[in-house]
């Protein structure tokens, strides 16, 4: 195991994974409101924000699937000793991350069940840069309608369309986060 | 090697910060997550043991304890009240176990935890309000077995809660739930708001983020800001929020929700606001009920 994996977790974590779990929480439960957190220090080309999720919600018992580029010896290193996390392929990930077009094709990943539709895959979508414009946002979460810089449209209406089934999106660049459930509508704009 | 390894240290060692320990939280934290992509359905959990019985709100406490920082401000309620003893022993929990400020002023409150009550105050983007819930399950009654009333969840088969209601109109000529009155989110999701009064339905449209916790059943649920929540009804037979006629004899409201009181052994009674807070903050600010020139004897 290189050296570096014995750093970048949390200096504090009680503290510092409460804080990053309210930024995450926020977002979730606004969907494209962007929000900034802090605490982990990933290998690269992991950003913070992913990272920083990582360390927050994945453990032994959440197997998470590194997509393209970021399944390499010093991530993987990394990711078991700070969370424990088993890693996986997409079928059977719990959190997923990579950049978008890594992370396809969607129907690889669990969408949940109709008894247990909270069974489904959670991804971390790495971006080079986050914004409130792009594609439309409504639905719970969101007062009148909210602005996203997306990857893409369809991907995202079509998960909606499985309602209540469906993927969970968190989008990362640098220290910035936004989400997206399955329970918002897109729009291209 | 993990870090806890390393650290040479067994499961619950760490420093905790709100009691839990890390796993823990983690689980709760993604059932969270999970409950706010899906609004209205019952993620379960693996509740823990807490110190204090069930009934006193461990679901709810460890929904606060999961989303506590150490910057937050929290108020605790009790059928609106800040001072009963179930509110002050959780209140002091959080200040014991977390070290956070509290506060009785709805206003000031970052997280505000909840049993029975909607404070009267609407409350705000930066907020998160969470309940005490005791049953989750709104189809329990109908159906008392867990599989079968998740397939009716899974079916949308809600018809039979509908004849339950229709039932009541029957028989007492109106919808005679008043508590827990059922609320369907955003078009999908039969959900039961807690043991709050009907009166309070239309308040769980609102800016702040809300999250349910059971402890002795294993469920959290959540919705988001702004969610269409629509309480069950039928065309004919309207929802009707209801309230106490009257005005509260302490501030003089009248919009308010309102406890009847017992004021003394001849059986004398008067309505009084259940939300303490919103009370006080009215008579802080020169409003008077009628028995205000008592009060102020006293
Ligand atoms: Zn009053």
């Amino acid at each position: 195991m290189d050296v570096q994996a014995l750093s970048g977790g949390f200096a504090d974590t009680p503290r510092e994974a409460a804080q990053a779990f309210r930024a995450a929480l926020t977002a979730m439960a606004r969907p494209g409101r962007i929000e900034d957190v802090a605490g982990a220090r990933p290998p690269a080309p992991l950003s913070v924000a992913a990272g920083t999720l990582l360390l927050v919600l994945a453990d032994p018992a959440t197997p998470v699937h590194l997509a393209g580029p970021l399944d390499r010896p010093e991530i993987r290193d990394w990711l078991r000793f700070h969370t424990g996390a088993p890693l996986s392929d997409r079928a059977g990930a719990v959190f997923a991350v990579g950049r978008w077009a890594d992370l396809l094709p969607l129907d690889a990943y669990s969408l949940g069940t109709p008894d247990y539709p909270d069974r489904s895959a959670t991804l971390i979508v790495e971006m080079d840069a986050l914004d409130a414009t792009g594609a439309r946002l409504t639905g719970p979460g969101i007062e009148t309608s909210h602005g996203l810089s997306l990857p893409e449209i369809s991907a995202f209406r079509a998960n909606r369309a499985r309602f209540p089934l469906g993927l969970d999106f968190f989008f990362t660049a640098g220290v910035r986060l936004a989400a997206l459930p399955r329970s918002t509508h897109v729009e291209a704009v | 090697m993990t870090q806890a390894e390393i650290r040479g240290e067994a499961p619950g060692a760490d420093y905790t910060f709100a009691y839990l320990d890390e796993q823990t939280k983690r689980m709760i934290r993604r059932a969270l997550l999970k409950a706010l992509a899906v609004p209205g359905y019952q993620v379960p959990f693996a509740s823990r043991e807490m110190p204090m019985p069930y009934g006193w709100g461990t679901g709810g406490v460890q929904v606060s304890a999961a989303v506590l920082t150490p910057e937050d401000t929290l108020k605790v309620i009790d059928q609106g009240a800040d001072d009963t003893t179930n509110a002050v022993s959780i209140r002091k929990f959080f200040q014991k176990t977390a070290g956070i400020a509290v506060t009785e002023h709805t206003g000031e409150a970052t997280v505000i935890q909840t049993r029975h009550r909607i404070p009267e105050a609407p409350l705000t983007e930066g907020q998160i309000l969470v309940y005490q819930v005791p049953i989750p399950e709104p189809l329990r009654f109908l159906e008392p077995r867990e599989t079968e009333t998740r397939r009716m969840h899974a079916l949308e088969e809600y018809g039979l809660m509908h004849v339950k209601l229709y039932e009541d109109i029957a028989r007492h000529g109106e919808i005679a739930t008043a508590y827990a009155y059922p609320v369907k989110i955003e078009g999908r999701y039969v959900m039961d708001p807690s043991p709050i009064p009907k009166f309070d339905n239309p308040k769980l449209r609102m800016a702040a983020i809300q999250l349910f916790g059971a402890g002795r059943e294993q469920r959290i649920y959540a919705l988001p800001p702004y969610t269409e929540v629509v309480s069950l009804d039928f065309e004919d037979h309207p929802f009707v929020p209801g309230k106490a006629e009257g005005a509260c004899a302490l501030c003089g409201s009248e919009t308010s929700y309102l406890d009847e009181v017992i004021v003394d052994d001849r059986g004398g009674r008067m309505f009084v606001c259940s939300d303490t807070d919103y009370c006080a903050g009215r008579r802080a600010a020169g409003y008077r009920g009628e028995m205000a020139a008592e009060e102020g004897g006293a």
